[in-house]
């Protein structure tokens, strides 16, 4: 017999700065909705343990996408002749569409890595229509810690590459399987992808101008970082904590950057107490980090 | 740890594989002492130590001997678990020509942290 899982995946096709994007989005679970926002040059799997523990899925409909030209969403129509950048202001806007397409009522905004800082920016844009965000490895602005480049090299546009890259920002305690499952999402990307990731998350996300006006009254702030992520140190998470009155910061010890697929079990353990209190309706008090 | 370095690699058929297209000389400098560890075709032929004037290489990384001994353990300590981790933090530096490490990126970072596996740490 085999296993089956609860999740079950769909397509949405999303018109976005005159496109058509056939997004792949999966879900499990029933009560608020708790979008998941992936890593740079990945995709939606990363958020398949999640999705698989009923301690979240009985409060929780978690509903993770795959962003354009990212996993089984589909590039737009000529890709072939186009490059691959993704824009803050893109970026903000698919999601913004995906909610209101699924007519999502006062989610949770979760996003990893470059996924975590957009949710500094929808803290600040749409917060009367959040219920709150969490930003997994997250900050609110770039910290290179490779030559800009780098980027030009060919081989930056290949998996092997990522692979490479990224390997190092696994925790050295998260299990091979899980280690390795979560690299291998970059090995099925698609060549570029990472690249133009990289675009949003080097140079156009800089949103330290907007974290002191982000009202966490109205949208709580959580950030939560790997001790082991040296792309987002905690020290950069911290940082970014303390410009955003009341945000909250969490470091995870033998974690690194993909807390939610490189180490499901001991992410579990930070997540779940953050995520009580959404279903138990807690604001932020504006003063600590 | 040098003198086993190249039995590792060489017996490691995945590892020698992926290295199928990487030569150079790799520069690894252990305080003032310094290894240049000669690979071809993904295999390590050669391996001298000591203190030299300037001697080719292609991509050094410098650490000190208390860095590598971090690096080496089986589960390092945040900041010493990666190269590009110590280099962010000042625990090692990275020079040379960086194409050939982008080049072969996850083989030369295996090569690197190839003294992790017989390392009880």
């Amino acid at each position: 017999m085999g296993k089956l899982e609860p999740i079950v995946g769909r397509y949405i096709t999303l018109e976005e700065e005159g496109e058509n994007y056939r997004i792949y989005f999966e879900e499990s679970g029933n009560g608020i909705p708790l979008v998941c926002l992936h890593t740079a040059g990945a995709h939606s799997s990363q958020f398949r343990h999640l999705m698989c523990d009923p301690e979240i899925t009985k409060n929780f409909r978690i509903i993770a996408f795959d962003m354009p030209w990212h996993g089984k969403s589909t590039p737009p129509v000529g890709w072939q002749d186009k490059e691959y950048r993704l824009t803050s202001d893109f970026y903000v806007a698919i999601i913004k569409n995906f909610i209101e397409a699924l007519d999502l009522r006062k989610p949770v905004i979760m996003g990893c890595s470059m996924g975590g800082r957009v949710v500094i920016r929808l803290a600040y844009e749409l917060g009367t229509r959040l219920l709150g965000v969490i930003g997994l490895e997250g900050s609110d602005r770039p910290a290179p810690w490779y030559d800009n480049t780098w980027t030009n090299h060919p081989d930056f546009a290949n998996g092997d590459f990522c692979v490479g890259l990224v390997s190092g920002l696994c925790a050295p305690q998260s299990p091979d399987e899980y280690k390795w499952e979560t690299l291998w999402h970059y090995y099925q990307s698609g060549s570029g992808v990472f690249k133009g990731d990289m675009h949003f998350f080097r140079t156009d996300s800089d949103y330290t101008h907007t974290s002191v006006a982000i009202d966490t009254k109205l949208c709580p702030v959580y950030l939560m970082t790997g001790e082991y992520d040296y792309s987002c140190t905690p020290e950069a998470t911290v940082d970014t904590a303390s410009r955003i009155p009341g945000a909250k910061s969490v470091i995870m010890s033998e974690v690194g950057h993909f807390p939610m697929s490189e180490n499901p079990e001991v992410f579990r353990g930070y997540l779940i107490p953050v995520l009580e209190k959404f279903v138990k309706g807690e604001k932020n008090e504006p003063s600590s980090s | 740890m040098f003198e086993k370095l190249a039995d590792a690699v060489n017996t490691d058929e995945m590892l020698v594989k992926r290295g199928k297209n990487c030569s150079l000389t790799l520069l690894v400098s252990v305080d003032d002492s310094e290894h240049f560890i000669s690979i071809e075709s993904g295999m390590v032929t050669n391996i001298v130590s000591g203190q030299f004037l300037m001697r080719h290489w292609d991509l050094a990384i410098r650490a000190s001997q208390i860095a590598w001994s971090k690096f080496w353990q089986k589960h390092p300590e945040p900041g010493f678990h990666d190269i590009f981790a110590m280099n962010r933090f000042g625990h090692c530096k990275i020079e040379g020509n960086t194409n050939i490490l982008l080049s072969h990126i996850r083989f030369i970072k295996d090569v690197i942290s190839k003294p992790r596996f017989w390392n009880e740490g």
